[in-house]
């Protein structure tokens, strides 16, 4: 029997939770022992794992910044958000543009309950748990409703969660329904696993990507070109789709090899 | 703030370069390292007033280790780089004056203070942490339950509620749960339910591939089926059902249990069968009805090659009667017995007996070989309904009449067949009934042919289809030309032109024969005008006189009078040119009501011929009763005058007919003279007039005018 939308399996903190490994790849102590676990077996093929996190984070921050600062939103819709430990889009925006509204989004029933415990009295954040997989299910939500005016330019922010989505999920569909729901003048931030650009890497990564692959969170490796097909309809911002470290670094000493794994770009609706 | 190359400003900043430089690759932070690196040059401040100072401020090293955690520093290594660095550079850098010795042991203790508060500080932010995620963990599982408590009680909720039984078993067959309406549907507990499996809920009517279905989905290879079946319920009823089941798997797939759905249709089921019943099935007598029969008829006409049917149609004789006499209920009893009985008689394989409405019953067979099979049946039939019926206490004597129709299958469409087996029971009727009759298809077809011309006759009238021809009636004494008979005839589309015997019987049992006849007497006495027009007044003998036939239908028309008086004033033509000719059978037992008419016409001077005179009764007495004027002897009397010699004993009969009718004074007319003889015989007898085809045969009035310009002249 289909397990109805309304109601979700239930949470098994023994299964280790993508979230939860982020954060611990991030310094953070939100996590359990099994994912600690997960993390360090992932680590067993790819040591640079926190790098490329970190690097992740930095993209992040720097694309959050130019869409406050350079072309003025004041608007987030972070998905697949996950259990933050510092570096959050609220607080990196809010710095830059006080007043700015972010709603985050995350399937993890765990993390939504965390960003809500960091999130209290904040008037202009919110969190919603629902799936990327299911767009009309976040546009429709309350914190959307309440928080977001989509006729206004959104900075949609889809930072390392796509390469959780199965091709048979149809990750390029819920992309595009997201997109048609944005005002002209949005942006889609976006960084996703890839070998591209890091061929030296990929026997290692199908390592950590079996690790994923065991938790039931398969990570899908996508190449450039497929990776860029997820912008149909929105203009690239300079410098395109490129490796995470090359997007508008701010410092030219960032020469950590990792921050050159997974790709990384930003695109502007017409 | 500037710095002076060189001095002390500048000095801090390049230990703080150093020291993020060291740190930056394993701190946690979205930071660029020029950014950490202005985080962490207060720090550096700090460190250098903690290592400067008179006394020892361990507390603020302590905060420095602290702040460090503070700046997502949460890797031990940041620590070791840390101490490293102060290790080898804070002194070198920071400290402007002072005994080295002393110096070095006061970065000594800094260093073990900046290790305290960050083991402290992380060790609070790991506490912290851990106690945040454990309790959004706690959270989130209180929402999930919540939500699927929530959902369960929906789904409990619709489980309980619904309208159609729910029941779930393993795949071994053990039920595990049902709902209500289930409990309900079988009559059973709850757990009376439950301790009966899957595999003995077999029923006689399961349909062939019911458990085949089942099997499949136990074993994993189908995922659901949908049938109709049938269940006992444990008092012996039978409740019908619409099942749907459905496999239900794991999360990893594997078959585990089995979901039947299950809607009641025992009622449906029920009112359907009654509905078929109803539309197939006599209410009176409860036997097959017309359109059952009809079904079966069709089925056994389409069967192939090889196959016959056999059909019996009994109508019975006089039931009107019975109604008429002792009404409605009672006839209703009547056929009541007559349908048992007819069932008991077709009781063979592929034997049937309908009830077609009214008092007509149908009986069927069929086979490869129904010829002598179909006669036994209509015997039956007939023996069946031998004994008396006893209906009110009466007991009623039955007869019927069968029309018997055999045959191949695939010739004759079931409404040809029907027709031809209504043709032969109305044979077995009017031959007197209570028999049966063998279909002919000769008779058939007179009947058809009959049914036809009945059936155009009205159209033929209304588009001028019937034309008259005139026979002219000669005085035996003088050869002169008197009259003549008008004789109608239909020019039939089809057929050609037809004579009065092949439609007068079927205009006078249609009713038609009323306005053909007043056609016929309207053409015909404007004839007459035209003749007396011509020569009424010219040197002929007598005035040219119309005959035309009266049917026993217009006979007792009410308009007969009126009529007639109407036509004659509207052609201007007097009465006595006018002689209506009236069959002797029409006027036997005639009393004076059917009589009157015939005698107000009589007074007025029209003419009254007794037609076909000495075939019927012949009741010479009565004749001076009948407002007749003259006798048409029948034609049998001439033909039997051809023989020559004539028998005398007839001779004798004419003359004594003649001598009978003069002294009446009727005049007599002879018909069907052919031969010069024949007439001169007639006239030595004393007959008056002749027609026959000697003079000539009928024919249109320019003939007679040709005629009587002859006779005229001669």
């Amino acid at each position: 029997m289909e397990r109805p939308a309304w109601a979700p399996r239930s949470i098994d903190i023994t299964v280790p939770s993508v979230s939860r490994i982020y954060d611990f790849y991030l310094g953070g102590s939100h996590n359990f022992e099994v994912d600690r676990e997960a993390a360090r077996k992932a680590m067993e093929f790819l040591p640079g794992l926190p790098g490329i996190m970190r690097a992740n984070r930095a993209f992040l921050r720097r694309a959050v910044r130019y869409a406050a600062e350079e072309e003025g939103i004041a608007q987030f819709l972070d998905i697949g958000s996950g259990i933050p430990t510092f570096g959050n889009v609220h607080e990196v925006a809010q710095r830059s543009r006080p007043g700015a509204r972010v709603v985050y989004v995350d399937h993890d029933p765990v993390a939504v309950a965390h960003s809500q415990a960091v999130l209290a009295g904040n008037e202009d954040a919110d969190v919603v748990a629902a799936d990327l997989r299911k767009p009309a299910e976040i546009l429709s939500s309350a914190p959307v409703e309440r928080l977001l005016d989509l006729n206004r330019p959104v900075a949609l922010l889809l930072v390392a969660v796509l390469h959780f989505v199965e091709d048979a999920d149809d990750p390029y569909a819920a992309v595009a329904g997201l997109r048609d729901a944005l005002a002209p003048g949005s942006l889609l931030v976006l960084t996703h696993a890839s070998f591209d650009g890091a061929p030296s890497l990929a026997a290692r990564g199908d390592g950590a990507a079996g690790v994923y692959r065991d938790i039931r969170n398969p990570l899908i490796m996508r190449s450039r070109e497929d990776v860029a097909r997820f912008f149909e309809g929105y203009d690239m911002v300079e410098p395109g789709v490129v490796a995470m470290g090359r997007w508008r670094p701010e410092a030219a000493e960032d020469d950590d090899p990792y921050a050159f794994s997974g790709l990384a770009g930003v695109g502007r609706t017409a | 703030m500037t710095a002076e190359p060189g001095g002390p400003e500048d000095r801090l900043r390049r230990f703080a370069t150093i020291w993020s430089r060291a740190v930056y690759p394993v701190a946690s932070t979205s930071s660029t390292r020029p950014e950490f690196e202005r985080e962490l040059l207060p720090l550096a401040r700090r460190l250098r007033e903690v290592l400067r100072a008179r006394g020892f401020d361990a507390p603020e090293a302590r905060a420095v280790g602290a702040a460090l955690v503070d700046a997502h520093c949460t890797d031990p290594d940041t620590l070791a780089r840390t101490l490293d660095c102060v290790d080898a550079y804070l002194v070198l850098y920071c400290a402007e004056e002072g005994d080295p010795e002393h110096l070095r042991a006061r970065s000594a203790r800094l260093q073990h203070a900046v290790a305290a508060g960050f083991a402290a500080a992380l060790r609070e932010r790991t506490l912290a942490e851990q106690e945040a995620i454990a309790q959004a963990a706690l959270k989130a599982q209180g929402v999930v339950a919540e939500a699927l408590h929530a959902s369960e009680a929906r789904f409990r909720a619709v489980f309980e509620g619904a309208a159609i039984g729910i029941g779930i078993a393993d795949l071994e067959g053990n039920i595990l749960q049902v709902n209500g309406a289930l409990t309900r549907m079988f009559g059973l507990s709850d757990t009376g339910l439950r301790a009966r499996r899957v595999r003995d809920w077999t029923h006689p009517d399961d349909a062939p591939q019911t458990w085949r279905l089942h099997d499949e989905l136990v074993r994993g290879e189908r995922e659901h089926y949908h049938v109709e079946k049938a269940f006992y319920r444990p008092d012996g009823t039978v409740l019908w059902t619409n099942l749907t089941v459905s496999l239900l798997r794991d999360a990893d797939g594997s078959p585990q249990y089995q979901l039947a759905l299950m809607e009641d249709t025992t009622e449906r089921r029920l009112l359907n069968l009654r509905l078929r019943y109803e539309a197939t099935h006599d209410a009176l007598t409860g036997l097959p009805n017309r359109s059952f029969f009809f079904e079966r008829l069709e089925k056994a006409l389409a069967a192939g090659p090889g196959h016959r049917f056999g059909l019996c149609y009994l109508d019975l004789d006089g039931f009107k009667t019975v109604n008429d006499s002792l009404g409605h209920a009672a006839g209703d009893r009547l056929l009541v017995e007559v349908a048992d009985r007819l069932q008991a008689c077709a009781t063979a394989p592929g034997e049937m007996v309908a009830r077609l409405g009214g008092d007509e019953f149908v009986a069927l067979t069929a086979g490869p070989d129904t010829g002598p099979g179909v006669d036994a049946l209509a015997t039956r039939i007939m023996n069946a309904l031998l004994a008396p019926i006893s209906v009110d206490g009466r007991e009623l004597t039955v007869r019927g009449s069968i029309g018997v129709v055999e045959g191949p299958a695939g010739e004759r469409s079931p409404a040809e067949v029907l027709r031809s087996a209504d043709i032969t029971m109305y044979r077995a009727k009017s031959a007197g009934g209570n028999r049966y009759e063998l279909a002919d298809p000769e008779a058939d077809a007179r009947v058809i042919t009959r049914h036809g011309l009945t059936t155009a006759l009205p159209a033929a009238l209304e588009r001028g289809e019937f034309f008259i021809e005139y026979q002219p009636l000669v005085h035996l004494g003088d050869g002169g030309v008197r009259g003549a008979e008008a004789l109608v005839r239909w020019l039939h589309p089809q057929h050609g032109v037809l004579g009065p015997d092949r439609f007068i019987p079927l205009a006078e049992h249609t009713g038609l024969i009323v306005p053909l006849g007043r056609w016929v007497l309207e053409q015909s006495v404007r004839q007459a005008r035209t003749w007396r027009e011509r020569y009424g007044t010219g040197g002929a003998p007598a005035p040219l006189r119309i005959n035309v036939n009266l049917s026993p239908c217009q006979l007792t028309h009410p308009g007969l009078v009126r009529d007639t008086v109407e036509i004659l004033e509207r052609a201007g033509v007097e009465p006595d040119a006018l002689c209506l000719e009236v069959t002797e059978s029409a006027l036997i037992g005639a009393d004076d009501d059917l009589l009157k008419p015939l005698r107000r016409l009589a007074e007025m001077g029209v003419d009254i011929a007794l037609d076909d005179f000495g075939t019927g009764y012949s009741n010479l007495a009565n004749l001076r009763r009948l407002p007749v004027s003259i006798l048409k002897l029948d034609r049998s009397f001439t033909q039997s005058m051809q023989r020559f010699p004539a028998d005398p004993v007839d001779l004798k009969i004419v003359e004594g007919i003649v001598a009978l009718a003069h002294s009446l004074d009727l005049t007599v007319t002879v018909e069907g003279v052919e031969t010069g003889a024949q007439a001169e015989q007639l006239r030595v007898l004393g007959c008056d007039t002749a027609q026959g085809w000697y003079y000539a045969r009928p024919g249109p009035p320019e003939r007679l005018h040709d005629l009587a310009l002859v006779d005229a002249t001669a």
